[in-house]
């Protein structure tokens, strides 16, 4: 014990050029480089407000889930009903919500009650607090007041069953400038609650970007091989219409115009990917899932001399440049 | 270079601030420590004698840059009388005048000085001629002519010439010129004019100085008087008593030159009396009346100048920067998560008036109850600000209820809970709840726990009594907190916290 102890302090001083080595990039370099550096302030709301994005990528062709209808003012949320008449399921977001929170998944009803995914029953009165919740800003950033977004729910590919734990599993992909550098499949968990965030205890797998194909997988910070709750390997999932979903991403780089970009995917049955939500400060836990760092594949983003117009082109140069190798 | 324009800024503001600083502490003696305080003495001359019902006119030498002192405070008590201060050769003299005055009259001269190795020497004037040889008449003239060449013979240069001429004058058993010498000499002041009289005998110039013995709790002091002989160069000092030379360091010239000591005019019976405290200052208090004294603009703009109630506030307001530095740190070096950005400083300045471990109970205590209530108020489902202002009003009853029952368990610091910002309160316990639903307890215990920690920091810092002595005195320090900020804003390494993090790439064998 005491000489584990002593093994670790006298290993401490090369921590950093450790990491360095691994090319990991740290929260504090992110902030300063890359954020301040390439994402221009002005497009923050853009990607913050969902509504704006939504409209914004179904003018550029880019398949989004669709929008049944937004609930603005407190006046408005008997409408509710209105706008969901006749459909079974659909999902309730805050327009300016972050990390999944808010989110309200609605699977069906019986005898008036809603059905959520994770089982719970809800009543009308439920669902209209959780509304006037969102429009006070409960969920958005600064509590500014906000919208409510009623749309479609996503019926997410059976590939993901065995490796999800209810909620919908996505694919954060960082795309900067234009191309994506690294993507990672997010699997909800029954410590998450259903949400794919990594810091709320959802399982991150890395994706090797040549083949679409998963490699490794953490969960909180730590590695793993198995999903936590089905017990179901998850390396080695081969990711359905993988090329088009890449050339997706690199898409998305042109409507928001920010160079350091996270895009959020979701791989709907029926529909293929759709385009879920962008984050201008995407976390740093997609190198713990890929067992690699970022920023020797940024540096060599930056010293591409030409990035293409055409984003299949650029789709295509991610995988040119960065092949999964397999990690030791 | 990379950032270069922000180390270049940093580089100037740590600069101006270091040489500000520096510039304090040399030039106007502004200690680096609180606790230093230095012997200041207050010296009174009282002056009495009685007036001749007319017009009164009345000069007295007051101090004028007494070789290693340095005059703090001088003030004048003199009714109705008019007071000028004029420069008379080496002396400086104060002026008393009133029209009318009749029966016994007094008059204060007070002064605060203190020992100033420092402080700066009265310029030379041009030295002084050499006197002419007095007529001492018989049977003094043979006897004081006798003793100087035999002092001449004994000795090399001027000072040796005086302190062999001192020895004898004083040996307890006179030789028989001295013998002659001393009688008809009574009371001491004459004695010293005698002697220079005699040393003009030898075509020596030489001068008497009076001056006062420092001594604590003197009442009736006289000036004493004491020898000076100009030996080309400078005036040399002698006790004419023993013949030691130099001044004493708690001597303080008071006047040069035998004139009489007081001139009146339109009185009689002029007395003046000394007495002499002792007081301990502290150094600032020193350095600040002496940077007025000498005219230095740096003092006027300190947070002296303000009155005694803001500076009190600004002890506090400028120890905030300092927390500041201390979350930037903790935030981007270390990676502790916080409860908003700032809460830890306001709680830690709350902790500053509670002392730390009530302050950590109450806080604990409250946040706890605080949590509690807005689990239940969660049931009830209401709108954003309504119940942000319940957990307001939740707050505030705790604190008055803890402060009620703590009173009548006799524990008066549960009092204090008062000083804590309520707001931030609920903010801290409305973040919590929304952390604890969101990504459960152990998150927002950590939180928590982060912030409680952050905030213990900020007191230890923030409550330090010489970091806060140091940053009242010398503001101009937090340029340099600034710099450091402004380098931190910059700085693309990795968080402590990064390495456990990362752990899992830390262990991974090189790409």
């Amino acid at each position: 014990m005491a000489t584990d102890w002593l093994r670790t302090l006298t290993d401490m001083p090369h921590w950093p050029r450790r990491l360095r080595e691994q090319n990991v990039l740290g929260m504090n370099m992110r902030n300063a480089d890359y954020i301040f550096g390439y994402n221009p302030r002005r497009f923050y709301p853009l990607v913050d407000d969902k509504l704006r994005t939504k409209r914004l990528a179904e003018k550029a062709g880019i398949a989004v889930p669709e929008l049944y209808g937004v609930i603005e003012i407190e006046h408005d949320i008997p409408k509710l009903s209105k706008i969901v008449e006749g459909r079974k399921d659909f999902v309730i977001k805050p327009s300016q919500g972050s990390g999944g929170n808010g989110i309200l998944v609605i699977t069906g009803k019986t005898n008036n009650r809603y059905q959520r995914a994770n089982g719970a029953l809800m009543d009308e009165d439920g669902i209209s607090h959780h509304l006037s919740n969102i429009l006070n800003g409960l969920y958005s950033l600064g509590g500014q007041a906000d919208k409510a977004l009623i749309e479609y729910r996503v019926k997410f590919d059976p590939l993901f069953e065995p490796v999800s734990y209810r909620g919908v599993p996505d694919i954060r992909t960082i795309v900067f400038k234009g191309i994506p550098v690294a993507a990672m499949v997010r699997l909800p968990t029954r410590a998450s609650d259903g949400k794919a965030n990594l810091h709320q205890g959802a399982v991150g797998t890395g994706i090797d970007l040549l083949t679409g194909q998963t490699t490794l997988a953490v969960c909180k910070d730590r590695r793993i091989t198995e999903h936590p709750d089905t017990g179901i390997p998850i390396a080695g999932l081969q990711i359905p219409h993988w090329n088009n979903l890449l050339t997706l991403a690199a898409h998305c780089h042109d409507l928001a115009g920010l160079g350091y970009l996270g895009v959020d995917i979701v791989l709907d049955r029926d529909l293929g990917p759709l385009v879920l939500e962008f984050n201008a400060r995407p976390g740093l836990s997609i190198q713990l899932a890929n067992g690699m760092g970022l920023h020797e594949r940024l540096q060599r983003v930056e010293e591409l001399d030409e990035i293409p117009q055409d984003p299949a082109e650029r789709a295509r140069i991610a995988q040119q440049l960065f092949a999964h190798k397999e990690a030791a | 270079m990379k950032n270069l324009h922000v180390k270049m800024l940093a580089l100037c503001l740590t600069a101006v601030g270091i040489w500000l600083c520096a510039y304090k502490v040399t030039q106007l003696g502004l200690p680096l420590t609180p606790a230093e305080r230095t012997e200041v003495w207050s010296v009174e001359a009282r002056i009495v004698f009685r007036a001749r019902a007319g017009t009164v006119k009345l000069s007295f030498p007051i101090p004028n840059q007494p070789p290693g002192f340095s005059l703090l405070d001088e003030d004048f008590v003199s009714g109705n009388y008019g007071l000028a201060t004029e420069r008379q050769e080496n002396n400086r003299m104060a002026m008393w005048s009133v029209r009318r005055a009749n029966g016994k009259q007094l008059l204060y001269y007070r002064a605060s000085i203190y020992q100033d190795a420092s402080a700066h020497q009265p310029s030379e004037s041009a030295p002084p001629l050499f006197p002419e040889i007095p007529e001492f008449g018989e049977p003094y003239g043979s006897a004081v002519f006798s003793m100087l060449d035999e002092v001449r013979s004994q000795s090399a240069d001027i000072k040796s010439f005086t302190r062999q001429l001192l020895t004898r004058l004083n040996a307890k058993e006179p030789d028989e010129n001295v013998a002659v010498l001393r009688k008809d000499m009574p009371g001491e002041g004459v004695w010293v004019e005698d002697i220079v009289r005699i040393l003009a005998g030898a075509r020596i110039p030489a001068r008497v100085i009076y001056g006062l013995r420092l001594v604590d709790g003197t009442r009736h002091g006289q000036l004493e008087p004491w020898l000076q002989v100009h030996d080309g160069q400078g005036w040399a000092s002698f006790d004419p008593t023993t013949g030691d030379a130099g001044i004493p360091k708690d001597f303080l010239v008071w006047r040069i030159g035998s004139d009489p000591l007081i001139r009146l005019e339109g009185g009689a019976a002029p007395t003046v009396e000394f007495s002499i405290a002792r007081n301990m200052h502290e150094l600032v208090a020193v350095a600040q009346k002496r940077a007025r004294l000498e005219g230095s603009r740096v003092m006027d703009f300190s947070l002296f100048s303000l009155p005694v109630q803001s500076q009190n506030v600004y002890r506090i307001i400028l120890m905030v920067p300092l927390g500041a530095l201390l979350v930037v740190v903790m935030r981007n070096l270390v990676g502790i998560k916080t409860f908003g950005t700032f809460m830890p400083i306001l709680i830690a300045l709350a902790f500053r008036e509670t002392e730390w471990l009530w302050g950590v109970i109450l806080f604990s205590l409250i946040v706890a109850l605080g949590l509690g209530l807005r689990f239940y108020l969660e049931q009830l489902k209401l709108l954003l600000v309504p119940r942000l202002a319940s957990v307001l009003i939740i707050v505030v009853l705790l604190m008055a209820g803890i402060s009620v029952v703590s009173h009548r368990m006799g524990l008066d610091l549960g009092l204090s809970v008062a000083l804590f910002p309520m707001v931030i309160l609920a903010m801290t316990i409305e973040r919590m709840s929304l952390v604890w639903e969101e990504s459960g307890a152990g998150e927002a215990f950590q939180q928590g726990l982060g912030s409680l920690a952050v905030a213990s920091l900020g007191y230890v810092v923030m409550s330090n009594s010489w970091l806060s002595y140091l940053i009242f005195v010398f503001p101009e320090l937090l340029l340099v907190v600034l710099a450091i900020t402004l380098l931190m804003g910059r700085y693309t390494g990795y968080r402590l916290t990064e390495f456990w993090r990362f752990r899992a790439l830390l262990q991974q064998e090189k790409p």
